[in-house]
């Protein structure tokens, strides 16, 4: 078994190894956005189908759970960037401070996700199961409407229905109303676990290299797992940059 | 060391012995296989796992052949039919004609084309294998639990809410298999970019490498589409999620588009590396340089791109916009051109060359002509108003079978008979050999062409019955199929046997350019004695009068022609 | 190695830009833009993530190889979400039953073909 640092045999030098790898996680970070591209392809043509509904839905997330997930995870990606220089200036010990920090970092935005589903599964709003988008309107105390709240959310509906009715004569306007924002939350859910998933994946990640630079494995003449799995992080930064906007700050202005 | 050859190895290898040490005999034991990280072995892996699949698809393919003997349907239920046809598709295509050649010629011989010791991460080639054995074992579990009913296209809401079949193990392998694609064209455009020998420029790559490079880019580009859209197809079966479900709002269609814009360039995936051992095997057996190697580079960056933008032509007849389908019945005729070029280019290295007959030969103009016909008959598809008639029907059947077996099967058989010394050190028995592509040849026209005209006729897809007036093509069509079996067959006996019993080859039993032929059958493990380096340029028949051709000169310095 | 470093300065200063951005995402979306809302929020994010490509994942210090790499993935993307656009966006809405004429028959006569 190689120790890291060390030239792998099918290379000739360790230029072409470190190029090689910085490559490879490019290459692969591509697929990644043709990957997430795919459903977010799906989200651009129902929302174009349904802006009503993904509004009604989206206006059921929590707006301050998401910015504040926001800002953490852009932290995190500070914090990864500082590890990377870290490692580029041989700061050995603040290679593992940094990385830990992004690690706990990358929790807390787990954490705070765990919050908002099992908020949406107590306000039927799981596909599937009982899903109700007119649940929090009925019943407010349940899901911690003040009265001002709930006045809005109920003006919401009651617009979301007349639109479903005016589109779709013969449809009754609460029921199409359910089925349009159970698909804006088969998509939310969806493309945030996917996100999730692949936060956890870089968690695993960010623990090996927590490892390897406790070790002090990391300096500025080898940190090329540190740069890569940086690169990665940062890219599932970047799809929550995204994420955010596209499910969170859909008509909240009409709110 | 002269800079006018390639160079000799310090221990040349002695031509009726195999060399002492090689990539076969270097360890022992089922770990030193299972455990490898020798591309070549990696190959040898892929080879017999394909080969496997080869054969679950090719027995779903003859019962329906024979199910298709009389009308009226009396093999199988029409349920059990519609199972046939999805399974011996996702076998053929996910489990043999995608990996095919890429995985088994592609990584045998690439890094020994490049003058590198192996390809840039050995580790992820060996899990790429695994990968591949996983998604096929969750696709066999499917075929064995219940089948598969829904048309290897998965078209929803018949995939994701209606089907009784086995679906969800099937897309799960099929989305792990992915995987599996991608690794491999990550791992051979890293390769191609860091891992060349020194002198070895881009454009003086083997045509060989440059059809892997852009089935690579279509690997990465397109294969993660699948895999979300197979993802969202299983989440909407077993979550009730709503995608793709018209009672939730959501649209079949996008689940097409979203289908497509893989599958459209997986059947690139499918027929680039064919053509790339085309390119090979043609200056070969005719003993000259091959004509308009830039353009035949470029062209195959070409279809890899312009495959992209083509895939809505699956679906003409789904209710799509017009300006749409114009425009992709548009796209779908200019990707037509870059093969022409090829098919243009190869002919052209024909002219005026000194031709053999060998086998490679054989399946290599077999390719050319079968492409030809494939190809064409994919322009009548892509014009909309006949596209309306022959939408599903067996001119479809036929015209995608023209290419993915006259053209990629037969560039596979093609790539495996021609290097087949390289790889086992002995030669197969020639004159059988040709005798099994020259039936291969007559069986598989006589399969397919029929199916041309009964498609023409109007015979449906898919259908497990037809009316009385078709059963003479059908008839036709299955007798084709059955010497179509024996072509498969004797290749498979005769290669296995070649194995122990052939003849020792020697380095380069052709003659044949590329840096391949310079080193040992079998190679070492670490591919050459010492690091080549490279200052001569691809298919230089013409100045190394020791490949045999007729009036070459001894070689003239020639610049280089141009850097990565 | 020839590797350029990027300062912590730099870092905090692509940070402070990111949590800028962010901030103003949030005030757009109650503000009434009518279609433009969508437009602002995606230009936002595309902004950030350019940011973030550029200066913490080192895009802007990278080979040309690796830019190009970068641009395909994106290109790749717009290829996929405008040409499935160009289907939807330019299909034109079925007429509900009630509005269209009623579809003429054919006369079914001896001799004739059947009808269809």
């Amino acid at each position: 078994m190689h120790r890291t640092g060390e030239l792998y045999g099918q290379f000739q030098t360790l230029e072409q190894q470190k190029e090689s790898a910085t490559l490879g996680m490019w290459v692969f970070l591509i697929t990644e956005i043709l990957f997430f591209g795919g459903i977010f392809m799906a989200y651009t043509i129902n929302r174009h189908a349904y802006p009503t509904a993904f509004g009604v839905g989206g206006n059921m997330l929590d707006l301050f759970l998401g910015a504040a997930n926001t800002v953490v995870l852009i932290a995190s990606s500070l914090t990864m960037a500082m590890a990377v220089w870290a490692a580029q200036t041989s700061k050995k010990p603040l290679v593992t401070v940094f990385l830990i920090l992004t690690l706990i970092l990358g929790g807390v935005f787990l954490g705070v996700k765990v919050v908002e589903y099992k908020q949406k599964f107590d306000h039927h709003l799981i596909p599937g199961h009982n899903f109700d988008i007119t649940y929090c309107s009925r019943n407010p105390a349940a899901c911690h409407l003040s009265d001002a709240d709930l006045i809005k959310e109920k003006k919401e509906i009651k617009e979301a229905i007349e639109v479903e009715n005016s589109a779709d004569p013969e449809g009754a306007g609460v029921t199409a109303l359910n089925a349009h924002a159970q698909l804006y939350f088969s998509l939310y859910f969806g493309m945030t676990g996917l996100h999730a998933l692949h936060m956890v994946i870089g968690a695993g990640l960010l623990l090996w290299l927590i490892l390897e630079a406790r070790k002090g494995r990391f300096d500025a003449n080898y940190n090329t797992p540190v740069e890569n799995i940086g690169l990665y992080w940062h890219f599932v930064d970047i799809v929550w940059i995204f994420l955010f906007p596209l499910l969170y700050l859909i008509n909240r202005h009409l709110a | 060391m002269s800079s006018t050859q390639p160079p000799l190895s310090p221990q040349p290898q002695v031509e009726n012995q195999l060399p002492r040490e090689h990539y076969l005999n270097a360890t022992y034991g089922i770990r030193s296989w299972l455990l490898t990280t020798d591309h070549k072995r990696i190959a040898l892996l892929y080879l017999i796992s394909v080969t496997f699949f080869f054969f679950i698809g090719g027995i779903f393919a003859s019962l329906i052949r024979i199910h298709l003997l009389t009308p009226g349907g009396y093999l199988v239920t029409p349920e059990t039919y519609n199972k046939l046809f999805t399974m011996h598709g996702v076998a053929m295509i996910f489990f043999f004609l995608i990996p095919s050649i890429p995985a088994v010629l592609g990584n045998f011989l690439i890094p020994i084309m490049i003058g590198a010791k192996d390809l840039a991460f050995p580790k992820i080639n060996l899990l790429s294998w695994y990968i591949y054995l996983v998604g096929g074992a969750f696709v066999l579990y499917s075929f064995a639990t219940g089948g598969l009913d829904t048309g290897w296209t998965f078209y929803t809401p018949l995939s994701s809410i209606y089907s009784n079949s086995a679906v969800t193990p099937a897309v799960i392998g099929i989305f792990i298999n992915g995987f599996s694609s991608i690794l491999t064209g990550l791992n051979f455009i890293i390769t191609v970019h860091t891992m060349r020998a020194p002198g070895m420029t881009w454009f003086r790559l083997p045509l060989f490498v440059w059809a892997h490079y852009a089935t690579s880019l279509i690997f990465i580009l397109g294969t993660p589409v699948i895999a979300i859209t197979l993802l969202l197809a299983g989440l909407e079966r077993m979550f009730h999620m709503g995608f793709f479900n018209p009672v939730y709002g959501g649209d079949p269609i996008l689940f097409q588009h979203l289908f497509w814009f893989y599958s459209h360039p997986a059947v690139y995936i499918m027929i680039l590396p064919a053509m790339g051992v085309i390119s090979e095997i043609i200056p070969t057996f005719a003993r000259k340089p091959i004509f308009g190697y830039d353009f035949i580079a470029a062209s195959s960056i070409g279809i890899a791109v312009i495959g992209f933008i083509v895939w809505a032509h699956h679906m003409f007849v789904t209710g799509q916009a017009t300006y749409a389908a114009l425009a992709f019945s548009f796209l779908s005729y200019l990707v037509a051109i870059p093969s022409a070029v090829k098919v243009f280019n190869w002919t052209a290295t024909l002219y005026k060359g000194s031709i053999s007959f060998d086998t490679p030969m054989l399946y290599g103009l077999g390719f050319i002509g079968l492409f030809t016909i494939g190809g064409l008959t994919g322009l009548f598809l892509a014009c909309l108003g006949l596209d309306i008639h022959l939408h599903d029907t067996y001119f479809v059947v036929a015209h995608f079978h023209y290419i993915m077996v006259g053209g990629a099967i037969m560039g596979y058989l093609g790539g495996i008979h021609f290097w087949w010394p390289k790889i086992t050190g002995r030669l197969y028995p020639e004159y059988l050999a040709r005798i099994a592509a020259i039936t291969l040849f007559v069986g598989f026209n006589l399969t397919f062409f029929p199916q041309f005209i009964l498609g023409y006729l109007g015979m449906p897809r898919r259908y497990h019955d037809y009316p009385p007036e078709y059963q003479v093509l059908n008839v036709m069509s299955t007798a084709g199929a059955s010497i179509l079996a024996l072509g498969y067959l004797l290749p498979m006996i005769y290669l296995t046997w070649s194995m122990r019993y052939g003849k020792v080859a020697g380095k380069n039993p052709w003659p044949a350019t590329g840096l391949e032929w310079t080193t040992d059958s079998p190679p070492l493990t670490e591919n050459f004695h010492e690091t080549p380096v490279v200052d001569w340029e691809p298919y230089d028949f013409l100045h190394r009068p020791e490949l045999g051709l007729l009036g070459a000169t001894s070689k003239k310095p020639v610049p280089a022609h141009g850097d990565d | 190695m020839s590797e350029h470093i990027v300062s912590p300065k730099l870092y905090f200063a692509v940070f402070a830009a990111l949590m800028l951005g962010t901030a103003i995402t949030v005030w757009a979306a109650y503000v009434d833009l009518g279609r433009l809302n969508i437009v602002v929020a995606l230009g936002i994010a595309t902004i950030k993530m350019t940011l973030v490509i550029l200066f913490f994942m080192h895009g802007k210090y990278s080979s040309r190889r690796t830019k190009l790499i970068i641009a395909s993935g994106f290109f790749w993307l717009a290829i996929m979400l405008v040409l499935t656009l160009a289907d939807y966006t330019t299909r034109h809405p079925e007429p509900s039953r009630s509005q269209l004429a009623p579809v003429p028959t054919l006369q079914s006569e001896a001799g004739s073909l059947g009808s269809v």
